[in-house]
């Protein structure tokens, strides 16, 4: 499992760590009144949150890459982050949504679209069907949401769902690290047993299964794993796009292209992601702090395109 | 090149008749097999002909325990194929799909590695040879991506040699190869039933099949109509009567072409 890759975002993170705990509107050194308690109480709980949401993201989205084997997958695909998200929005619309309420309600939402998932698991043979079942769930989730935020009371409703979507590590607390670390570091694990299973999906799903590769147990690891990663990150920062997206992208040229391979330093190298991107959101000198979802966005949408115009290239 | 793989090896405790051969029983699979029957044995090569949509690549994944059939049952050394733990199963029937898929751009080394996966070891003997018998190993670390169609359907087959299998099947392994490339598959594939091995091959091309296959099974519309020695599995009768086609064997005995109309 250790590999180049793993060692080389490991290392950038033990870099990253320290410098986003001293960066920021107030820069941290020896003069600065209360730095233990800026420390402590803001910024390392938001570092460990960025870590843990992006390293889940980076994983989740390597192994969804690697089970539908196909650079372009997204582990929103399953819609296990929109219903997180439904869920979270459906708590700010009831006002239900002070202290653990809101991810409570987001954990629901996740658990609600694994439920739908596994339930499909049993039914549908190939992965190309189970796939779309996911993202119909994922649009189903989608266009609850939007239902929720249309009847949303007053305009101050609306917006307070809205930028809860957007996604953001503003003001967190040491209560969103317990709720975000645990079942992302189990899902990792998941994630990390399926490996086997999608190096051997290199060759295909027939070829795949002639190799022992038992479809249905994947596809468990697969559930539970995207699930606990995702829908815990979705549940203390809302939708942060594009990370596992483009975290395995970026990792893949690095490793020997086995999926299995690509699973650890993908988790490393989001995690350093979020926590740097996370970083200038907060240094950039705007009249209020840009959201990090929106931050990332904005790196993640011109990628998306430059990742295009390459493969068009290719097949030319 | 590989070692092992010498049937008497793992059939202890198995009715003697059935120690090594892999049995079909009266397989039934929708309308694609219908009743077909077969005991293939190691150490030959064994190939399934017949028209588009007879059903040889059906039997093929039925025989490899890939697809449950309605009726009928597959069974390996004397035990049913279906009550073998898949790694195992993996372990003794390699494999080799018509797709070509590679879907990431992994080595040639790699690529072939894959075959130690039910296995759960590098195996890296086993690896070598598999490169060593497909004339690969001066590319080992090439990028799949850079290969020609004949080195990567060769490196997909060094993927199946490096599972060390009893057993080895391939649908179509010689379809998208030159003439030149399909005879250094077929010299592999032969050394493999050398060892003792058994190979099953799906083959369109029937020249190839009567020349270099040990025994031919003919399918038609989901039914075995012909099961033999190549010189009487494709007669000039049953090829007519299966392909409706007017053909006639010329040449001498292991270097046939078949001459239409």
């Amino acid at each position: 499992m250790m590999n180049r890759a793993t060692t080389l975002f490991g290392v950038l993170l033990l870099l990253a760590m320290p410098l986003s705990l001293l960066a920021g509107r107030v820069w941290i050194d020896a003069a600065t009144p209360n730095a233990t308690l800026i420390l402590m109480d803001l910024r390392l709980p938001r570092a460990m949150l960025a870590v843990t949401i992006g390293a889940g993201l980076g994983a989740a989205g390597a192994a969804m890459q690697g089970y539908l084997r196909n650079p372009l997958a997204d582990p929103g695909l399953f819609g296990i982050a929109p219903g997180a998200a439904l869920g979270a929005v459906v708590s700010l619309h009831l006002g239900l949504a002070s202290g653990l309420l809101l991810p409570a309600f987001a954990l629901i939402g996740a658990g609600g679209a694994m439920a739908l998932l596994a339930l499909i698991a049993g039914r549908s043979a190939g992965i190309a069907l189970f796939t779309l079942a996911g993202m119909m769930i994922a649009s189903l989730a989608g266009a609850l949401t939007s239902l929720t935020i249309s009847l949303a009371p007053n305009a101050f409703a609306m917006s307070e769902i809205v930028t809860w979507l957007m996604g953001a590590l503003t003001d967190r607390s040491w209560a969103d690290v317990q709720i975000a670390l645990p079942p992302t570091l189990a899902g990792i694990v998941v994630l990390l047993f399926a490996g086997k299973g999608l190096d051997a999906l290199t060759l295909g799903e027939v070829a795949a299964r002639s190799l022992g590769m038992q479809p249905m147990r994947l596809r468990w690891l697969l559930i539970v794993g995207t699930g606990l990663t995702v829908g815990s990150g979705v549940a203390v920062a809302g939708i942060i796009g594009f990370v596992g997206l483009i975290v395995p992208h970026l990792v893949r040229p690095l490793t020997d292209g086995r999926p299995s391979q690509l699973l650890l330093p993908s988790a490393l190298a989001g995690a350093v992601l979020i926590l740097v991107a996370d970083m200038a959101c907060r240094i950039l000198p705007l009249v209020t702090e840009l959201r990090l979802g929106i931050a990332l966005s904005l790196i993640g949408a011109p990628f998306f395109l430059w990742l295009l115009l390459g493969m068009r290239k290719e097949m030319a | 090149m590989i070692t092992g793989g010498t049937p008497e090896r793992s059939c202890k405790g198995r009715s003697l008749g059935q120690a090594g051969l892999l049995l079909a029983q009266d397989l039934t699979i929708g309308n694609r097999l219908r009743n077909v029957s077969a005991d293939l044995v190691p150490g030959k090569i064994s190939a399934i002909c017949g028209p588009n949509g007879a059903g040889k690549s059906t039997l093929l994944s039925a025989l490899a325990g890939l697809r449950e059939p309605d009726h009928g049952k597959v069974l390996i050394d004397g035990m049913p194929l279906a009550g073998i733990a898949s790694n195992e199963r993996a372990r003794r029937i390699g494999y080799l799909p018509q797709t070509g898929e590679v879907a990431w751009n992994l080595s040639v080394r790699h690529l072939v590695a894959l075959g130690r996966l039910p296995h759960g070891d590098a195996g890296e003997n086993a690896v070598s040879a598999a490169l060593e018998a497909t004339h690969l190993t001066e590319m080992a670390e090439r990028p799949v991506s850079t290969l020609s169609g004949g080195e990567r359907a060769r490196a997909l087959l060094a993927r199946v040699f490096a599972t060390d299998p009893q057993w080895l099947l391939a649908d179509e392994p010689l379809a998208a190869l030159d003439f030149y490339h399909q005879h250094e598959v077929l010299a592999a594939l032969r050394a493999a039933a050398g060892l003792g091995r058994g190979v099953v091959l799906v083959l369109h091309d029937l020249a190839l099949a009567m020349n270099h296959a040990d025994r031919v099974l003919v399918l038609d519309r989901g039914r075995l109509v012909a099961d033999g020695p190549p010189e009487e599995a494709l007669s000039a009768g049953t090829i007519l009567q299966v392909w409706r086609m007017p053909a006639r064997w010329m040449g001498d005995e292991g270097r046939r072409a078949l001459s239409v109309g």
